[in-house]
Protein backbone atom coordinates (compact mmCIF):
# COMPACT_ATOMS: atom_id res chain seq x y z
CA UNK A 1 0.00 0.00 0.00
CA UNK A 2 2.80 2.82 0.91
CA UNK A 3 4.53 3.87 -2.12
CA UNK A 4 8.23 3.13 -2.60
CA UNK A 5 9.53 5.43 -0.36
CA UNK A 6 13.24 5.00 -0.16
CA UNK A 7 13.46 6.79 3.54
CA UNK A 8 11.40 3.56 4.91
CA UNK A 9 13.41 1.03 7.15
CA UNK A 10 13.67 -2.08 5.47
CA UNK A 11 11.01 -4.89 6.74
CA UNK A 12 8.06 -2.09 7.32
CA UNK A 13 5.95 -3.88 4.77
CA UNK A 14 4.39 -2.84 1.71
CA UNK A 15 5.87 -2.36 -1.73
CA UNK A 16 9.57 -1.39 -0.66
CA UNK A 17 9.16 -4.34 2.04
CA UNK A 18 8.67 -6.48 -0.71
CA UNK A 19 11.97 -5.26 -2.86
CA UNK A 20 14.73 -7.63 -2.76
CA UNK A 21 18.45 -6.23 -1.69
CA UNK A 22 18.93 -5.32 -5.27
CA UNK A 23 15.87 -3.55 -5.67
CA UNK A 24 15.87 -1.65 -3.10
CA UNK A 25 20.12 -0.90 -4.45
CA UNK A 26 18.46 0.61 -7.43
CA UNK A 27 15.64 2.55 -5.96
CA UNK A 28 18.42 4.30 -3.72
CA UNK A 29 21.00 4.46 -6.36
CA UNK A 30 18.07 6.79 -8.28
CA UNK A 31 17.05 9.01 -5.64
CA UNK A 32 20.12 9.82 -4.84
CA UNK A 33 21.38 10.21 -8.96
CA UNK A 34 17.89 11.82 -9.65
CA UNK A 35 18.52 15.32 -8.92
CA UNK A 36 21.97 16.08 -10.28
CA UNK A 37 21.03 14.09 -13.39
CA UNK A 38 18.38 16.20 -13.85
CA UNK A 39 20.93 19.35 -13.73
CA UNK A 40 23.09 17.60 -16.06
CA UNK A 41 20.35 17.54 -18.61
CA UNK A 42 18.93 20.80 -18.12
CA UNK A 43 22.04 22.72 -17.54
CA UNK A 44 25.04 20.77 -19.87
CA UNK A 45 23.16 18.65 -22.41
CA UNK A 46 20.45 20.65 -23.33
CA UNK A 47 22.53 23.88 -23.63
CA UNK A 48 24.87 22.02 -25.16
CA UNK A 49 22.52 21.05 -28.21
CA UNK A 50 21.34 24.67 -28.03
CA UNK A 51 24.84 25.68 -29.02
CA UNK A 52 24.92 23.81 -32.25
CA UNK A 53 21.45 24.60 -33.31
CA UNK A 54 22.07 28.40 -32.52
CA UNK A 55 25.16 28.23 -34.43
CA UNK A 56 22.88 27.46 -37.66
CA UNK A 57 20.75 30.69 -37.02
CA UNK A 58 20.57 34.50 -37.10
CA UNK A 59 19.38 35.88 -33.88
CA UNK A 60 19.81 39.27 -32.43
CA UNK A 61 17.12 38.51 -29.75
CA UNK A 62 14.67 40.91 -30.96
CA UNK A 63 13.32 38.93 -33.45
CA UNK A 64 12.51 35.00 -33.87
CA UNK A 65 16.09 33.38 -34.55
CA UNK A 66 15.95 32.11 -38.34
CA UNK A 67 17.93 29.30 -39.36
CA UNK A 68 20.69 30.00 -41.82
CA UNK A 69 22.18 26.57 -42.35
CA UNK A 70 26.04 27.08 -42.09
CA UNK A 71 26.34 30.57 -43.01
CA UNK A 72 28.02 32.01 -39.56
CA UNK A 73 30.63 29.38 -40.27
CA UNK A 74 31.26 30.67 -43.92
CA UNK A 75 31.22 34.18 -42.63
CA UNK A 76 33.63 33.51 -39.91
CA UNK A 77 36.45 32.07 -41.95
CA UNK A 78 36.50 34.59 -44.47
CA UNK A 79 36.40 37.18 -41.68
CA UNK A 80 40.04 38.58 -41.35
CA UNK A 81 39.11 39.22 -37.74
CA UNK A 82 38.95 35.51 -37.12
CA UNK A 83 42.08 34.63 -38.30
CA UNK A 84 43.92 37.63 -36.73
CA UNK A 85 42.31 36.28 -33.31
CA UNK A 86 42.69 32.51 -34.27
CA UNK A 87 46.48 33.55 -35.14
CA UNK A 88 46.56 35.47 -31.58
CA UNK A 89 44.91 32.42 -29.38
CA UNK A 90 47.39 29.60 -30.64
CA UNK A 91 50.29 32.31 -29.95
CA UNK A 92 49.01 32.33 -26.62
CA UNK A 93 49.29 28.41 -26.40
CA UNK A 94 52.27 27.38 -28.18
CA UNK A 95 54.60 30.48 -26.71
CA UNK A 96 53.04 30.34 -23.50
CA UNK A 97 52.69 26.66 -22.62
CA UNK A 98 56.37 25.71 -23.29
CA UNK A 99 57.55 28.50 -21.31
CA UNK A 100 55.07 27.84 -18.52
CA UNK A 101 55.55 23.86 -18.28
CA UNK A 102 59.70 23.92 -19.16
CA UNK A 103 59.72 26.99 -16.26
CA UNK A 104 57.72 25.13 -13.79
CA UNK A 105 59.34 21.81 -13.89
CA UNK A 106 62.97 23.12 -13.46
CA UNK A 107 61.51 24.92 -10.50
CA UNK A 108 59.65 22.09 -9.03
CA UNK A 109 62.67 19.76 -9.71
CA UNK A 110 65.49 22.27 -7.64
CA UNK A 111 62.64 22.62 -5.38
CA UNK A 112 61.94 19.16 -4.66
CA UNK A 113 65.26 19.17 -3.50
CA UNK A 114 65.30 22.30 -0.91
CA UNK A 115 65.28 21.31 2.52
CA UNK A 116 66.25 25.10 3.68
CA UNK A 117 63.12 27.24 4.07
CA UNK A 118 61.52 24.80 1.50
CA UNK A 119 57.84 25.33 2.78
CA UNK A 120 58.37 29.74 2.57
CA UNK A 121 59.96 29.29 -0.92
CA UNK A 122 57.32 27.32 -2.38
CA UNK A 123 54.62 29.18 -0.88
CA UNK A 124 56.70 32.35 -2.76
CA UNK A 125 55.60 30.44 -6.03
CA UNK A 126 52.57 29.35 -4.99
CA UNK A 127 51.07 32.70 -3.73
CA UNK A 128 50.18 34.44 -7.04
CA UNK A 129 47.69 30.87 -8.31
CA UNK A 130 45.37 32.34 -5.07
CA UNK A 131 45.18 35.44 -6.62
CA UNK A 132 41.76 36.75 -8.67
CA UNK A 133 42.70 36.96 -12.19
CA UNK A 134 40.88 40.36 -12.76
CA UNK A 135 42.84 41.94 -9.82
CA UNK A 136 46.19 40.79 -10.69
CA UNK A 137 45.77 42.29 -14.34
CA UNK A 138 45.36 45.38 -12.99
CA UNK A 139 47.88 45.23 -11.18
CA UNK A 140 50.34 43.89 -14.32
CA UNK A 141 48.68 47.03 -16.05
CA UNK A 142 49.95 49.24 -13.64
CA UNK A 143 53.57 47.80 -13.92
CA UNK A 144 53.50 47.52 -17.76
CA UNK A 145 52.77 51.22 -17.97
CA UNK A 146 54.88 54.19 -19.60
CA UNK A 147 57.41 55.93 -17.31
CA UNK A 148 56.97 57.20 -14.63
CA UNK A 149 54.56 54.93 -13.41
CA UNK A 150 55.42 51.91 -14.45
CA UNK A 151 57.35 49.61 -12.14
CA UNK A 152 59.13 47.66 -15.40
CA UNK A 153 59.72 50.67 -16.86
CA UNK A 154 61.53 52.34 -14.03
CA UNK A 155 63.59 49.19 -13.53
CA UNK A 156 64.74 49.44 -17.34
CA UNK A 157 65.72 53.00 -16.61
CA UNK A 158 67.10 52.90 -14.25
CA UNK A 159 69.13 49.91 -15.64
CA UNK A 160 69.91 52.62 -18.81
CA UNK A 161 67.72 50.72 -21.03
CA UNK A 162 64.75 53.04 -22.93
CA UNK A 163 61.59 52.48 -22.15
CA UNK A 164 59.61 49.98 -23.64
CA UNK A 165 55.19 50.40 -24.67
CA UNK A 166 54.30 46.95 -23.57
CA UNK A 167 50.97 47.06 -23.88
CA UNK A 168 50.98 49.89 -25.97
CA UNK A 169 52.68 48.23 -28.86
CA UNK A 170 50.99 45.81 -31.53
CA UNK A 171 54.38 43.19 -30.63
CA UNK A 172 54.77 43.69 -27.09
CA UNK A 173 51.16 43.84 -26.32
CA UNK A 174 50.48 40.06 -26.87
CA UNK A 175 53.53 39.06 -24.95
CA UNK A 176 52.74 41.38 -21.75
CA UNK A 177 49.50 39.64 -21.18
CA UNK A 178 51.05 36.36 -21.68
CA UNK A 179 53.25 36.60 -19.17
CA UNK A 180 50.33 37.90 -16.79
CA UNK A 181 49.11 34.61 -17.52
CA UNK A 182 51.89 32.36 -17.44
CA UNK A 183 52.61 33.95 -13.52
CA UNK A 184 49.01 33.20 -12.76
CA UNK A 185 49.48 29.99 -12.93
CA UNK A 186 53.43 28.85 -12.20
CA UNK A 187 52.48 27.99 -8.66
CA UNK A 188 50.16 25.21 -9.43
CA UNK A 189 52.38 23.40 -11.81
CA UNK A 190 54.75 23.37 -9.73
CA UNK A 191 52.81 21.81 -7.66
CA UNK A 192 51.50 19.33 -9.54
CA UNK A 193 55.45 18.62 -10.77
CA UNK A 194 56.30 18.03 -7.34
CA UNK A 195 53.55 15.79 -6.54
CA UNK A 196 55.00 13.65 -9.76
CA UNK A 197 58.15 13.83 -8.89
CA UNK A 198 57.27 12.31 -5.01
CA UNK A 199 55.71 9.95 -6.23
CA UNK A 200 58.79 8.12 -8.44
CA UNK A 201 59.94 5.73 -5.91
CA UNK A 202 63.22 6.64 -4.30
CA UNK A 203 64.62 2.99 -5.24
CA UNK A 204 64.79 3.63 -9.00
CA UNK A 205 67.52 6.43 -8.10
CA UNK A 206 68.89 4.01 -5.92
CA UNK A 207 69.56 1.56 -8.07
CA UNK A 208 70.39 3.84 -10.68
CA UNK A 209 73.35 5.35 -8.92
CA UNK A 210 74.09 2.02 -7.91
CA UNK A 211 74.89 1.69 -11.56
CA UNK A 212 77.00 4.58 -11.77
CA UNK A 213 74.53 7.20 -13.54
CA UNK A 214 74.96 10.89 -12.74
CA UNK A 215 73.01 13.93 -11.96
CA UNK A 216 72.46 14.05 -15.64
CA UNK A 217 71.62 10.61 -17.04
CA UNK A 218 69.09 10.39 -13.94
CA UNK A 219 67.24 13.18 -15.20
CA UNK A 220 67.21 12.21 -18.80
CA UNK A 221 66.40 8.28 -18.76
CA UNK A 222 64.39 8.19 -15.33
CA UNK A 223 62.57 11.42 -14.15
CA UNK A 224 61.50 12.70 -17.51
CA UNK A 225 60.35 9.37 -18.65
CA UNK A 226 58.71 8.64 -15.65
CA UNK A 227 56.51 11.97 -14.85
CA UNK A 228 55.60 11.95 -18.57
CA UNK A 229 51.51 11.47 -17.34
CA UNK A 230 52.26 14.83 -15.01
CA UNK A 231 53.97 16.39 -17.91
CA UNK A 232 50.69 15.34 -20.43
CA UNK A 233 48.37 16.21 -17.88
CA UNK A 234 49.81 19.96 -17.40
CA UNK A 235 50.51 20.33 -20.99
CA UNK A 236 46.77 20.06 -21.77
CA UNK A 237 45.44 21.64 -18.55
CA UNK A 238 47.76 24.78 -19.81
CA UNK A 239 46.91 24.78 -23.54
CA UNK A 240 43.68 24.46 -22.57
CA UNK A 241 43.89 27.53 -20.05
CA UNK A 242 45.34 29.82 -22.76
CA UNK A 243 43.10 28.75 -25.70
CA UNK A 244 40.39 29.90 -23.00
CA UNK A 245 42.34 32.91 -21.75
CA UNK A 246 40.16 36.28 -21.13
CA UNK A 247 40.04 37.37 -17.67
CA UNK A 248 43.35 39.48 -17.98
CA UNK A 249 43.09 40.11 -21.55
CA UNK A 250 39.56 41.70 -20.46
CA UNK A 251 41.60 43.58 -17.80
CA UNK A 252 44.31 44.73 -19.12
CA UNK A 253 43.43 46.27 -22.28
CA UNK A 254 39.85 47.64 -21.64
CA UNK A 255 40.07 50.79 -22.95
CA UNK A 256 39.98 48.78 -26.74
CA UNK A 257 39.45 45.61 -25.34
CA UNK A 258 41.64 42.88 -27.39
CA UNK A 259 43.62 45.89 -28.75
CA UNK A 260 45.63 47.72 -29.64
CA UNK A 261 44.28 46.52 -33.36
CA UNK A 262 43.11 43.45 -31.97
CA UNK A 263 46.61 42.36 -31.51
CA UNK A 264 45.69 40.72 -28.28
CA UNK A 265 42.08 39.46 -28.78
CA UNK A 266 41.55 35.94 -28.05
CA UNK A 267 38.89 33.68 -28.93
CA UNK A 268 37.07 34.25 -26.21
CA UNK A 269 37.18 37.52 -25.90
CA UNK A 270 35.66 37.30 -29.25
CA UNK A 271 32.82 35.30 -28.00
CA UNK A 272 31.94 37.92 -25.73
CA UNK A 273 31.75 40.82 -27.74
CA UNK A 274 29.91 39.30 -30.58
CA UNK A 275 27.02 37.75 -28.03
CA UNK A 276 27.28 39.96 -25.27
CA UNK A 277 28.24 43.45 -27.09
CA UNK A 278 26.73 42.88 -30.62
CA UNK A 279 24.49 40.63 -29.76
CA UNK A 280 24.76 38.28 -32.58
CA UNK A 281 23.83 34.92 -30.78
CA UNK A 282 23.92 33.18 -33.55
CA UNK A 283 27.43 34.13 -34.92
CA UNK A 284 28.39 34.30 -31.18
CA UNK A 285 27.31 30.39 -30.80
CA UNK A 286 29.28 29.46 -34.29
CA UNK A 287 32.68 30.64 -32.30
CA UNK A 288 31.99 28.71 -29.74
CA UNK A 289 31.60 25.83 -31.62
CA UNK A 290 35.22 26.38 -33.23
CA UNK A 291 36.63 27.22 -29.77
CA UNK A 292 34.87 23.63 -28.99
CA UNK A 293 36.28 22.14 -31.98
CA UNK A 294 39.71 23.08 -31.17
CA UNK A 295 39.74 22.17 -27.09
CA UNK A 296 38.14 19.31 -28.16
CA UNK A 297 40.98 18.31 -30.77
CA UNK A 298 43.22 18.77 -27.73
CA UNK A 299 41.56 16.41 -25.44
CA UNK A 300 41.38 13.21 -27.75
CA UNK A 301 45.09 14.14 -28.46
CA UNK A 302 46.14 13.75 -24.70
CA UNK A 303 44.05 10.36 -24.77
CA UNK A 304 46.31 9.57 -28.04
CA UNK A 305 49.52 10.48 -26.40
CA UNK A 306 48.45 8.43 -23.33
CA UNK A 307 47.11 5.68 -24.60
CA UNK A 308 49.38 2.71 -24.09
CA UNK A 309 50.16 3.91 -20.78
CA UNK B 1 78.45 13.29 4.36
CA UNK B 2 76.36 12.01 1.65
CA UNK B 3 72.94 10.97 2.39
CA UNK B 4 70.82 7.82 0.69
CA UNK B 5 67.98 9.40 -0.20
CA UNK B 6 67.66 11.83 -2.84
CA UNK B 7 65.85 14.53 -1.18
CA UNK B 8 67.77 16.48 1.54
CA UNK B 9 70.87 15.92 -0.91
CA UNK B 10 70.60 19.68 -1.13
CA UNK B 11 70.12 20.84 2.41
CA UNK B 12 72.52 23.52 2.88
CA UNK B 13 73.57 21.82 6.42
CA UNK B 14 75.14 19.41 6.00
CA UNK B 15 75.79 19.61 2.39
CA UNK B 16 77.65 22.85 1.62
CA UNK B 17 78.63 22.92 -1.85
CA UNK B 18 78.60 25.92 -3.85
CA UNK B 19 76.59 25.01 -6.84
CA UNK B 20 74.10 24.15 -4.73
CA UNK B 21 73.91 27.41 -2.70
CA UNK B 22 73.84 28.98 -5.75
CA UNK B 23 70.96 26.84 -6.88
CA UNK B 24 69.17 27.49 -3.78
CA UNK B 25 69.69 31.62 -3.96
CA UNK B 26 68.18 31.52 -7.87
CA UNK B 27 65.12 29.74 -6.16
CA UNK B 28 64.88 31.80 -3.39
CA UNK B 29 65.05 34.80 -5.72
CA UNK B 30 62.79 33.47 -8.13
CA UNK B 31 60.26 33.48 -5.50
CA UNK B 32 60.70 37.02 -4.28
CA UNK B 33 60.12 38.10 -7.86
CA UNK B 34 56.57 35.66 -8.21
CA UNK B 35 55.58 37.65 -5.18
CA UNK B 36 56.73 41.48 -6.26
CA UNK B 37 53.43 42.25 -7.67
CA UNK B 38 52.04 41.67 -4.62
CA UNK B 39 54.00 43.66 -2.82
CA UNK B 40 54.30 46.54 -4.97
CA UNK B 41 50.00 46.30 -4.88
CA UNK B 42 49.70 46.26 -0.83
CA UNK B 43 52.85 48.91 -1.22
CA UNK B 44 51.07 51.06 -3.63
CA UNK B 45 47.60 50.78 -1.53
CA UNK B 46 49.20 52.41 1.56
CA UNK B 47 50.83 55.15 -0.59
CA UNK B 48 49.06 58.67 -1.24
CA UNK B 49 48.25 59.73 -4.61
CA UNK B 50 51.40 62.13 -4.95
CA UNK B 51 53.42 59.35 -3.92
CA UNK B 52 52.86 56.47 -6.47
CA UNK B 53 55.41 57.78 -9.06
CA UNK B 54 57.68 57.17 -5.96
CA UNK B 55 58.45 53.62 -6.44
CA UNK B 56 59.85 52.71 -4.07
CA UNK B 57 58.73 49.42 -2.19
CA UNK B 58 58.41 50.43 1.30
CA UNK B 59 56.03 53.47 1.30
CA UNK B 60 57.64 56.95 3.19
CA UNK B 61 54.81 58.06 4.95
CA UNK B 62 52.18 54.90 5.06
CA UNK B 63 48.23 55.35 5.19
CA UNK B 64 45.22 53.69 5.65
CA UNK B 65 43.06 56.36 3.67
CA UNK B 66 42.74 54.76 0.10
CA UNK B 67 41.07 51.83 1.84
CA UNK B 68 39.01 54.15 3.91
CA UNK B 69 38.07 56.01 0.30
CA UNK B 70 37.48 52.90 -1.49
CA UNK B 71 35.18 51.58 1.55
CA UNK B 72 33.61 54.09 2.26
CA UNK B 73 30.90 53.74 -0.66
CA UNK B 74 29.95 50.30 0.68
CA UNK B 75 30.43 48.80 -2.89
CA UNK B 76 33.38 46.37 -2.14
CA UNK B 77 31.72 45.50 1.11
CA UNK B 78 28.69 44.33 -0.85
CA UNK B 79 30.71 43.08 -3.57
CA UNK B 80 32.62 41.01 -0.85
CA UNK B 81 29.61 39.53 0.75
CA UNK B 82 28.08 38.88 -3.01
CA UNK B 83 31.29 36.57 -3.42
CA UNK B 84 31.52 35.30 0.19
CA UNK B 85 28.03 34.18 -0.53
CA UNK B 86 28.05 32.92 -3.77
CA UNK B 87 31.25 31.08 -3.39
CA UNK B 88 30.17 29.30 0.17
CA UNK B 89 27.12 28.02 -1.43
CA UNK B 90 28.57 26.64 -4.58
CA UNK B 91 31.09 25.01 -2.59
CA UNK B 92 28.49 23.49 -0.31
CA UNK B 93 26.47 22.29 -2.87
CA UNK B 94 29.34 20.72 -4.68
CA UNK B 95 30.52 19.33 -1.98
CA UNK B 96 27.43 17.44 -1.79
CA UNK B 97 25.77 16.73 -4.93
CA UNK B 98 29.28 15.54 -6.24
CA UNK B 99 30.21 13.28 -3.42
CA UNK B 100 26.64 11.42 -3.27
CA UNK B 101 26.51 11.07 -7.42
CA UNK B 102 30.42 9.45 -7.44
CA UNK B 103 28.81 7.26 -4.11
CA UNK B 104 26.20 6.56 -5.86
CA UNK B 105 28.24 5.33 -9.05
CA UNK B 106 31.45 3.94 -6.65
CA UNK B 107 29.13 1.92 -4.58
CA UNK B 108 25.90 0.77 -6.41
CA UNK B 109 24.71 -1.75 -9.16
CA UNK B 110 22.11 -0.66 -10.87
CA UNK B 111 20.62 -0.31 -14.76
CA UNK B 112 21.93 3.28 -16.39
CA UNK B 113 25.06 3.01 -14.00
CA UNK B 114 28.05 3.09 -16.78
CA UNK B 115 25.72 5.67 -18.98
CA UNK B 116 25.45 8.25 -16.39
CA UNK B 117 28.80 7.66 -15.59
CA UNK B 118 29.97 8.00 -19.44
CA UNK B 119 27.65 11.10 -19.94
CA UNK B 120 28.36 13.22 -16.67
CA UNK B 121 32.26 12.32 -18.63
CA UNK B 122 31.65 13.79 -21.87
CA UNK B 123 30.49 17.13 -19.86
CA UNK B 124 33.69 17.30 -19.23
CA UNK B 125 34.67 17.96 -22.98
CA UNK B 126 32.30 20.80 -23.48
CA UNK B 127 33.75 24.42 -22.33
CA UNK B 128 31.90 27.27 -20.35
CA UNK B 129 32.26 29.29 -23.49
CA UNK B 130 29.66 27.28 -25.61
CA UNK B 131 27.36 27.14 -22.65
CA UNK B 132 27.06 30.91 -21.81
CA UNK B 133 24.83 31.64 -24.64
CA UNK B 134 21.97 29.28 -23.83
CA UNK B 135 23.01 30.05 -19.86
CA UNK B 136 22.28 33.11 -20.80
CA UNK B 137 19.26 33.21 -22.50
CA UNK B 138 17.64 30.54 -20.02
CA UNK B 139 18.54 33.17 -17.19
CA UNK B 140 16.76 35.98 -19.49
CA UNK B 141 13.29 33.89 -19.92
CA UNK B 142 13.22 32.71 -16.19
CA UNK B 143 13.96 36.39 -14.90
CA UNK B 144 17.74 35.32 -12.92
CA UNK B 145 19.59 37.89 -14.45
CA UNK B 146 20.79 40.08 -11.37
CA UNK B 147 20.12 37.29 -9.01
CA UNK B 148 22.39 35.17 -7.12
CA UNK B 149 20.75 32.30 -8.31
CA UNK B 150 21.72 33.57 -12.04
CA UNK B 151 25.19 33.53 -10.95
CA UNK B 152 25.40 30.22 -9.57
CA UNK B 153 23.24 27.55 -11.27
CA UNK B 154 25.64 26.63 -13.51
CA UNK B 155 28.21 25.35 -11.23
CA UNK B 156 25.89 24.04 -8.66
CA UNK B 157 27.24 20.19 -9.50
CA UNK B 158 30.27 19.42 -11.27
CA UNK B 159 32.02 16.78 -13.25
CA UNK B 160 35.48 17.02 -12.00
CA UNK B 161 33.93 16.82 -8.51
CA UNK B 162 32.00 14.15 -9.29
CA UNK B 163 35.43 12.16 -10.33
CA UNK B 164 37.81 13.25 -7.89
CA UNK B 165 35.50 11.82 -5.40
CA UNK B 166 34.44 8.67 -7.15
CA UNK B 167 38.38 7.89 -6.61
CA UNK B 168 38.08 8.29 -3.43
CA UNK B 169 35.11 6.65 -2.43
CA UNK B 170 36.37 3.12 -4.48
CA UNK B 171 39.29 2.57 -2.23
CA UNK B 172 36.54 2.86 0.89
CA UNK B 173 36.01 -0.81 1.98
CA UNK B 174 33.00 -2.82 1.51
CA UNK B 175 33.19 -4.30 4.48
CA UNK B 176 32.19 -1.10 6.46
CA UNK B 177 29.04 0.19 4.46
CA UNK B 178 27.69 -3.66 4.73
CA UNK B 179 28.51 -3.78 8.81
CA UNK B 180 26.33 -0.58 8.46
CA UNK B 181 23.54 -2.36 6.77
CA UNK B 182 23.47 -4.69 9.14
CA UNK B 183 23.62 -2.39 12.11
CA UNK B 184 20.58 -0.74 10.56
CA UNK B 185 21.23 2.73 8.70
CA UNK B 186 19.72 3.52 5.53
CA UNK B 187 21.81 4.10 2.65
CA UNK B 188 21.61 7.87 3.17
CA UNK B 189 22.83 7.50 6.54
CA UNK B 190 25.71 4.83 5.59
CA UNK B 191 27.16 7.61 3.19
CA UNK B 192 26.42 10.66 5.20
CA UNK B 193 27.84 8.74 8.43
CA UNK B 194 30.43 6.17 7.39
CA UNK B 195 31.68 6.99 4.30
CA UNK B 196 31.79 10.87 3.49
CA UNK B 197 34.46 10.90 6.79
CA UNK B 198 36.33 8.41 5.32
CA UNK B 199 37.46 10.30 2.28
CA UNK B 200 37.48 14.45 4.11
CA UNK B 201 41.39 15.09 2.98
CA UNK B 202 39.60 14.40 -0.76
CA UNK B 203 36.65 16.66 0.10
CA UNK B 204 38.37 19.17 1.33
CA UNK B 205 40.54 19.38 -1.85
CA UNK B 206 36.96 19.79 -3.62
CA UNK B 207 36.24 22.07 -1.01
CA UNK B 208 39.70 24.25 -1.89
CA UNK B 209 39.02 24.27 -6.00
CA UNK B 210 35.50 24.87 -5.89
CA UNK B 211 35.67 27.79 -3.74
CA UNK B 212 38.91 29.57 -5.10
CA UNK B 213 37.23 29.22 -8.67
CA UNK B 214 34.28 30.51 -7.75
CA UNK B 215 35.95 33.26 -5.48
CA UNK B 216 38.00 33.99 -8.80
CA UNK B 217 35.25 33.48 -11.48
CA UNK B 218 34.81 36.52 -14.07
CA UNK B 219 33.67 35.57 -17.27
CA UNK B 220 29.89 34.33 -16.58
CA UNK B 221 29.36 36.82 -13.58
CA UNK B 222 30.03 39.40 -16.05
CA UNK B 223 27.33 38.33 -18.44
CA UNK B 224 24.75 37.35 -16.07
CA UNK B 225 25.08 40.87 -14.18
CA UNK B 226 24.14 44.54 -14.79
CA UNK B 227 23.54 45.57 -11.33
CA UNK B 228 26.09 47.02 -9.43
CA UNK B 229 24.78 45.59 -6.56
CA UNK B 230 24.71 42.37 -7.63
CA UNK B 231 28.13 42.09 -8.98
CA UNK B 232 31.03 39.74 -7.63
CA UNK B 233 34.37 41.13 -6.28
CA UNK B 234 36.58 40.38 -9.27
CA UNK B 235 33.97 42.28 -11.61
CA UNK B 236 32.98 44.78 -9.01
CA UNK B 237 36.60 45.48 -9.20
CA UNK B 238 37.18 45.64 -12.82
CA UNK B 239 34.08 48.22 -13.52
CA UNK B 240 35.93 49.72 -10.25
CA UNK B 241 39.51 49.88 -11.72
CA UNK B 242 37.76 51.32 -14.96
CA UNK B 243 35.74 54.03 -13.43
CA UNK B 244 39.46 55.33 -11.24
CA UNK B 245 41.09 54.95 -15.21
CA UNK B 246 44.79 56.39 -13.58
CA UNK B 247 44.48 56.86 -10.17
CA UNK B 248 46.25 53.44 -9.68
CA UNK B 249 46.41 54.20 -5.90
CA UNK B 250 43.06 53.30 -5.27
CA UNK B 251 42.93 50.77 -7.99
CA UNK B 252 45.41 48.86 -6.24
CA UNK B 253 43.76 49.19 -2.82
CA UNK B 254 40.67 47.55 -4.97
CA UNK B 255 42.91 45.07 -6.52
CA UNK B 256 44.33 44.50 -2.75
CA UNK B 257 40.81 44.00 -1.17
CA UNK B 258 40.01 41.08 -4.07
CA UNK B 259 43.34 39.46 -3.35
CA UNK B 260 44.02 39.64 0.62
CA UNK B 261 40.64 37.18 1.44
CA UNK B 262 42.34 34.01 -0.51
CA UNK B 263 45.59 34.71 0.52
CA UNK B 264 44.86 35.32 4.38
CA UNK B 265 43.07 31.70 4.29
CA UNK B 266 45.91 30.65 2.93
CA UNK B 267 48.19 32.06 4.91
CA UNK B 268 46.18 29.52 7.78
CA UNK B 269 45.73 26.85 5.80
CA UNK B 270 49.07 26.43 3.75
CA UNK B 271 49.41 22.22 4.47
CA UNK B 272 45.86 21.69 3.26
CA UNK B 273 45.97 23.73 0.20
CA UNK B 274 49.21 22.26 -0.99
CA UNK B 275 48.27 19.07 -0.15
CA UNK B 276 44.63 19.57 -1.62
CA UNK B 277 45.59 20.69 -4.91
CA UNK B 278 48.21 18.17 -5.81
CA UNK B 279 45.19 15.78 -4.30
CA UNK B 280 43.58 17.39 -6.90
CA UNK B 281 45.85 17.90 -9.32
CA UNK B 282 46.96 14.08 -9.55
CA UNK B 283 43.51 12.20 -9.40
CA UNK B 284 41.21 14.23 -11.18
Amino acid sequence: MSVTSPRRSPGSGGAWGRLSIAGKQIVWAWAFLALPVAFFAIVRFYPTLEAFYLSLTDWDLLSEPRLVGFDNYRKLFADPVFWQVFRNTFAYLIFGTPIAIVLSFVIAYYLDRVTFLHGTIRALYFLPYLTTAAAMAWVWRWFYQPPPIGVINGLLGAAGISAQPFLRSVDQALPAIMLTAIWAHLGFQIIIFMAGLRAIPASYYEAARIDGLGEGAILARITIPLLKPTTVFLVVFSSIGFLRIFDQVYNMTSNDPGGPLNSTKPLVLMIYQTAFSSYQMGYAAAQTVVLFAILFSISMAQLWILRNR
Amino acid sequence: MSTHSERGAFAVYGNLRPGRIVAWTILFLGGIVMVTPLLFMFSTSLKSAGHVYDLRLIPEQPTLANYVKVLSDGRFARWFLNSTLIATLVTLSCLFFDSLVAYTLAKFTFPGRRLVFLAILSTLMIPTEMLVIPWYLMASKLGWIDTYWGIMFPGLVTAFGVFLMRQFFETVPNDFLEAARIDGLNEFAIWWKVALPLVTPALSALAIFTFLGNWTAFFWPLIVTTDPFLYTLPVGLSSFAVEQSIQWELIMTGAALATLPTLAIFLFFQRYIVRGVMLAGVKG
